[in-house]
């Protein structure tokens, strides 16, 4: 097996990530684009500790594992309090930070 | 070797597809399966590299607990069940020379970087002895950051979200 | 032979002479304090005028006796030097002017002169032009006169020389016009000035001539620049000079002297000048200003004696300027009804008695008759003020006003009759001694005509002066004299005194003519005691021990070897071993050594000569007497209207009266044809080349302001503020999507700047 090959499949999901977080309109879509992203690096990691032969990928793996679902809690949180608020959750309407 | 090559092409397809389907697709819960499917392929792809465990962490917090959040959180925000229209932003067009650019820069220092280099012939499954040592050994400063973290995420979701 | 080893005495020297360059410093800050502070002091500034020159008059005094004390420590043969001090004032271009003193006889007995007449003038002005309109100024211009008359005697330079003669120039403009509100009086001010002033540009050429040519020997042997009097005089009798240029130099600088001192052809300046204030006639315009072409003459005597060869056969252009002035003046105080006229020509007249002196070689006779004339003179003149402010009414017209005058103005006659003797040369009086010493030296020095231009000069003083004094003094009283004084419109010039009327005491109540009072009559009798005593300072004829001033003042031909360069000098050196009879200078250029003064011939007085010139004069005396009491007073058929019988008489006449037409060639030939032309050129020349240059750089600036204007004010200028402004806006503008609150547009910039960022990293790296 390619070194390579698990990298340009890491790539080509953090692409698409990249492009669903800018394309996308929900929020909740955004945050599922988020996820690709730090699946991408995931799999990054643990092809590296392959190569390299050393147990510190997986641990970080781990680690981003972790923050991902607390971050993912945190980010829903957010969004049903927006939603509450603002009965929408297209970010297209939530722009008060304009100007 | 090349039952593992088979193995990941067919797997890797899957996972771009499924990946494609979710930032494309015009309804948020197929999103949501979609990116089970990419996330499940991933898990695939870990026991492949020989990570068992991060493997199976992986669907047990990913697709078991992280999933059901979006599920929730799709449900609890209304977005309709069933196809919908326009869930890509005015400027959605934008994305694709980004993500082709970005692509293009990271598939030019992969290919300078590592070329056609092989990963080593006699890796060995690393067991999950290993990996606590190293958890609760070197790493384990970020163990307990990643405790207040976690904490932290917990009581804010439930702040966040408490109906007052 | 002097022993070769004698040496000379050191000379005593003093403080007054040392700090004699105070003596024009104490009027000219007199002067300074009269402008800024007279008007408010109770005298109107008069107290500081006479005060300043009573304190300059003391300083020259002491210079004086010290003087005198200085001749008298020096022996017998030995050149007085001059005391001289000298201060650099400015270098340039190797050449350093300096401006100093230097005081030797001559100096002295100016000095004490000016400062004499001029106290008692000051004194005379506080009675006789009280209250006039601008009292405090005419102290002022006399105050300032007189320090520029100091300023040119002690002057050891002639640049400082010059200064004080232009000075004295602008003060007698200043005081002649002092009642300018009359027409008259401004011409007559204009007209001295303008007059002096075409001689003046002799003196100018004459300095500058003197100091090319002297420079390089004067710096080489002497140590001082071709400015400095005392090295133009060694230089003149060194035998250096280029005869050409010393003759020219020497011609330039008489003609200054005809412009000043009223010689034919420029004296007509000096009796119009008598429209001023009488003291002013009496300071300037007899006893100083008017000698200072004299003392020029005097001062830088070697100059003309090796440039005109003085002593040499044949007269020169001196004696012969001095000899026609002596007649012409003569002859037209006698067709004169203005008393200050026939005392103005008098002045000219004698002055040129003195130019001749000086060029016949009698060098201290002028100078001592500079003395003694300045004393009567003086009181002439301010006899006829006294007249004018007590008697006549402010009128000075002898036949129309006075008359009789002797028995109302005791003092005034007395003191009139004995500065007429005086004048006329009458022994024993001063002019008997000053003037036949002049007419003995030049008939001694071989110049006979001149010595016979002399003598029927002298016949002509006493004749005019005793019609002249018949007329004032005699007969019977006439006009305001005779206590009649209305209509004030007659009077002509002297009548200022608009404001000065109240100050007269009792307008109304006439009280006819009177004596005038102690300030006038006081400086009278001291003048008159002078004019009487001051000739025996230097009575030839008692012998040489009464020969005081040409001791005193007569600088000594002795060669003199080695000079100081500056401050009180001594001969330090040796004299050539000659004596006094024996000495080169004037002669020949010294073997070593350097001559300051010429030797000059001396004319042993004979009592013959004397009583041929008094007999002259006693012949005068009574001719015009008897001739005055018959045409005046008698009235007697053959002599009245003679003039316009005799057709000859009647053509002299005219002739006389109009001064022998030179006014009317001077003003409408000359002035007019110079004038007319040069006017019009200058007017055109300032309409359309002057103001058409204005008019073109007016319409050129006009036109490029207005193209700056449009297109570099309103275009560039501010087309770059106002288009930097649209740029901004228009800038901002387009960022402003940026900020658009978006979250998907900030995430999708994000992730661009990244990509972009990371794929510039790429490259870098591979």
């Amino acid at each position: 097996m390619l070194v390579n090959q698990f990298l340009f499949l890491a790539a080509i999901l953090f692409c698409i990530g990249v492009y669903g977080v800018i394309a996308r309109r929900n929020a909740v879509l955004v945050l599922m684009s988020i996820e690709l992203i730090l699946n991408a690096v995931n799999l990054n990691l643990i092809a590296f500790a392959m190569r390299n032969g050393s147990p510190d990928g997986h641990t970080f793996a781990l680690y981003v594992i972790a923050v991902a679902a607390a971050e993912v809690g945190v980010g829903l949180g957010m969004v049903l309090l927006i939603y509450r608020n603002r009965k929408t959750i297209a970010l297209d309407d939530l722009s008060e930070m304009k100007g | 070797m090349v039952a593992q090559n088979i193995g990941f092409a067919l797997i890797a397809l899957v996972m771009i597809v499924g990946a494609l389907r979710v930032v494309t697709t015009s309804n948020v819960v197929h999103a949501a399966l979609w990116l089970v499917v990419v996330l499940s392929g991933a898990a695939a792809q870990y026991v492949l590299l020989a990570a068992e465990f991060v493997a199976i962490t992986q669907v047990l917090v990913y697709v078991g607990a992280v999933m059901v959040l979006f599920l929730f959180g799709t449900m609890l925000t209304r977005s309709r069940i069933g196809r919908e229209t326009d869930l890509n932003n005015p400027r959605w067009k934008w994305g694709i020379p980004v993500a082709l650019l970005l692509f293009a820069a990271m598939a030019i220092a992969l290919v300078s970087a590592f070329g056609d280099e092989k990963m080593p012939e006699d890796a060995a499954p690393v067991p999950v002895q290993v990996v606590s040592d190293q958890i609760f050994g070197p790493y384990l400063l970020p163990f307990w950051a990643l405790s207040f973290v976690l904490l932290a995420a917990v009581i804010g979701a439930i702040v966040l979200a408490r109906k007052d | 032979m002097v022993a070769a080893s004698e040496t000379l005495n050191p000379l005593a020297t003093g403080w007054f002479l040392e700090n004699a360059w105070l003596i024009p410093i104490v009027p000219a800050i007199g002067f300074a304090l009269i402008i800024f502070f007279g008007k408010q002091l109770p005298k109107k500034g008069s107290e500081i005028g006479v005060l300043s020159m009573l304190v300059s008059l003391g300083l020259a005094a002491g210079a004086a006796y010290q003087w005198i004390e200085r001749v008298s420590s020096a022996s017998y043969e030995q050149f007085v030097e001059p005391v001289v001090r000298t201060w650099s004032w400015w270098t340039i271009g190797g050449v350093d002017l300096t401006i100093g003193q230097s005081i030797d006889g001559l100096a002295v007995i100016i000095l004490v002169v000016v400062t004499f007449i001029s106290t008692l003038v000051q004194i005379y002005s506080v009675e006789y032009l009280h209250g006039d309109r601008r009292y405090t100024h005419f102290f002022a211009a006399l105050t300032l006169f007189s320090a520029g008359m100091l300023a040119m005697v002690i002057a050891e330079d002639t640049i400082l020389f010059i200064l004080g003669w232009e000075i004295m120039g602008l003060c007698s403009f200043m005081l002649i016009g002092h009642w300018w509100e009359e027409g008259a009086n401004s011409r007559a001010a204009l007209k001295a000035f303008f007059t002096v002033r075409t001689g003046d540009m002799g003196l100018l050429v004459g300095v500058a001539m003197l100091y090319f040519a002297s420079n390089e020997w004067t710096t080489e042997n002497l140590g001082v620049s071709g400015f400095s009097i005392r090295g133009i005089s060694a230089w003149a009798l060194s035998g250096e000079p280029n005869s050409a240029v010393i003759t020219v130099a020497a011609i330039a600088l008489f003609i200054a002297a005809i412009g000043k001192s009223g010689q034919f052809p420029l004296h007509t300046w000096l009796p119009d000048a008598m429209a001023g204030p009488t003291p002013v006639s009496s300071l300037l315009h007899s006893s100083t200003m008017v000698v200072a072409g004299v003392f020029l003459v005097a001062r830088l005597y070697p100059v003309f004696y090796t440039g005109l060869d003085i002593l040499g056969p044949g007269g020169n252009f001196i004696t012969v300027i001095g000899g026609i002035t002596i007649v012409i003046a003569a002859a037209l105080a006698f067709v004169q009804s203005d008393i200050k006229k026939v005392l103005a020509y008098s002045t000219v007249s004698q002055l040129g008695y003195m130019m001749l002196g000086l060029g016949a070689g009698a060098w201290l006779p002028a100078v001592f008759h500079i003395f003694t004339h300045a004393f009567f003179k003086a009181c002439l003149f301010l006899g006829a003020g006294s007249i004018s402010h007590s008697a006549s009414h402010h009128s000075f017209d002898m036949k129309k006003d006075m008359g009789g005058l002797r028995k109302v103005m005791p003092i005034t006659f007395t003191t009139w009759i004995i500065s007429t003797l005086a004048l006329a040369g009458v022994f024993p009086f001063s002019g008997f001694f000053s003037k036949d010493e002049i007419i003995d030296n030049v008939g001694n020095n071989g110049y006979t005509i001149f010595m016979i231009v002399g003598l029927i000069g002298a016949f002509m003083t006493a004749a005019y002066m005793t019609r002249a004094t018949y007329l004032t003094f005699f007969g019977e009283a006439r006009g305001a004299s005779a206590g009649e004084h209305d209509d004030h419109g007659d009077h002509a010039t002297d009548h200022g005194h608009g404001d000065a009327h109240s100050a007269h005491d009792g307008h109304g109540e006439s009280r006819g003519p009177r004596e005038s009072g102690p300030l006038i009559t006081i400086p009278l009798i001291l003048l008159a005691v002078l004019a009487f005593g001051s000739g025996f300072l230097n009575a030839t004829p008692f012998g040489s021990s009464w020969e005081r001033i040409k001791v005193w003042v007569e600088p000594r031909p002795a060669v003199v070897m080695e000079v100081a360069p500056s401050g009180p000098g001594e001969s330090i050196g040796l004299p050539a071993a000659e004596g006094h009879s024996d000495t080169p200078c004037g002669k020949e250029a010294p073997a070593e050594g350097y001559c300051f003064a010429p030797k000059l011939e001396h004319a042993k007085f004979k009592w013959s000569k004397a009583f041929l010139s008094l007999g002259i004069v006693f012949a005068g005396i009574v001719i015009s007497w008897l001739l005055s009491v018959a045409l005046y007073t008698r009235r007697s058929k053959a002599l009245v209207g003679l003039t316009e019988r005799n057709k000859l008489l009647g053509a002299g006449y005219r002739l006389l009266v109009n001064k022998y037409y030179l006014d009317a060639l001077y003003e409408q030939v000359i002035v007019k044809s110079i004038v007319g032309p040069i006017a019009r050129a200058a007017y055109w020349f300032n309409q359309n080349v002057l103001d058409g240059i204005l008019h073109a750089v007016a319409r050129v600036n006009r036109a490029v302001s207005g193209w700056l204007y449009r297109n570099v004010d309103q275009r560039v200028v501010d087309g770059t503020v106002n288009n930097s402004g649209r740029a901004t806006k228009g800038l901002g503008g387009v960022l402003q999507p940026i900020q658009s609150g978006k979250v998907s547009q900030y995430g999708a910039l994000l992730f661009a700047a990244a990509a972009v960022a990371a794929l510039v990293l790429v490259i870098i790296n591979t």
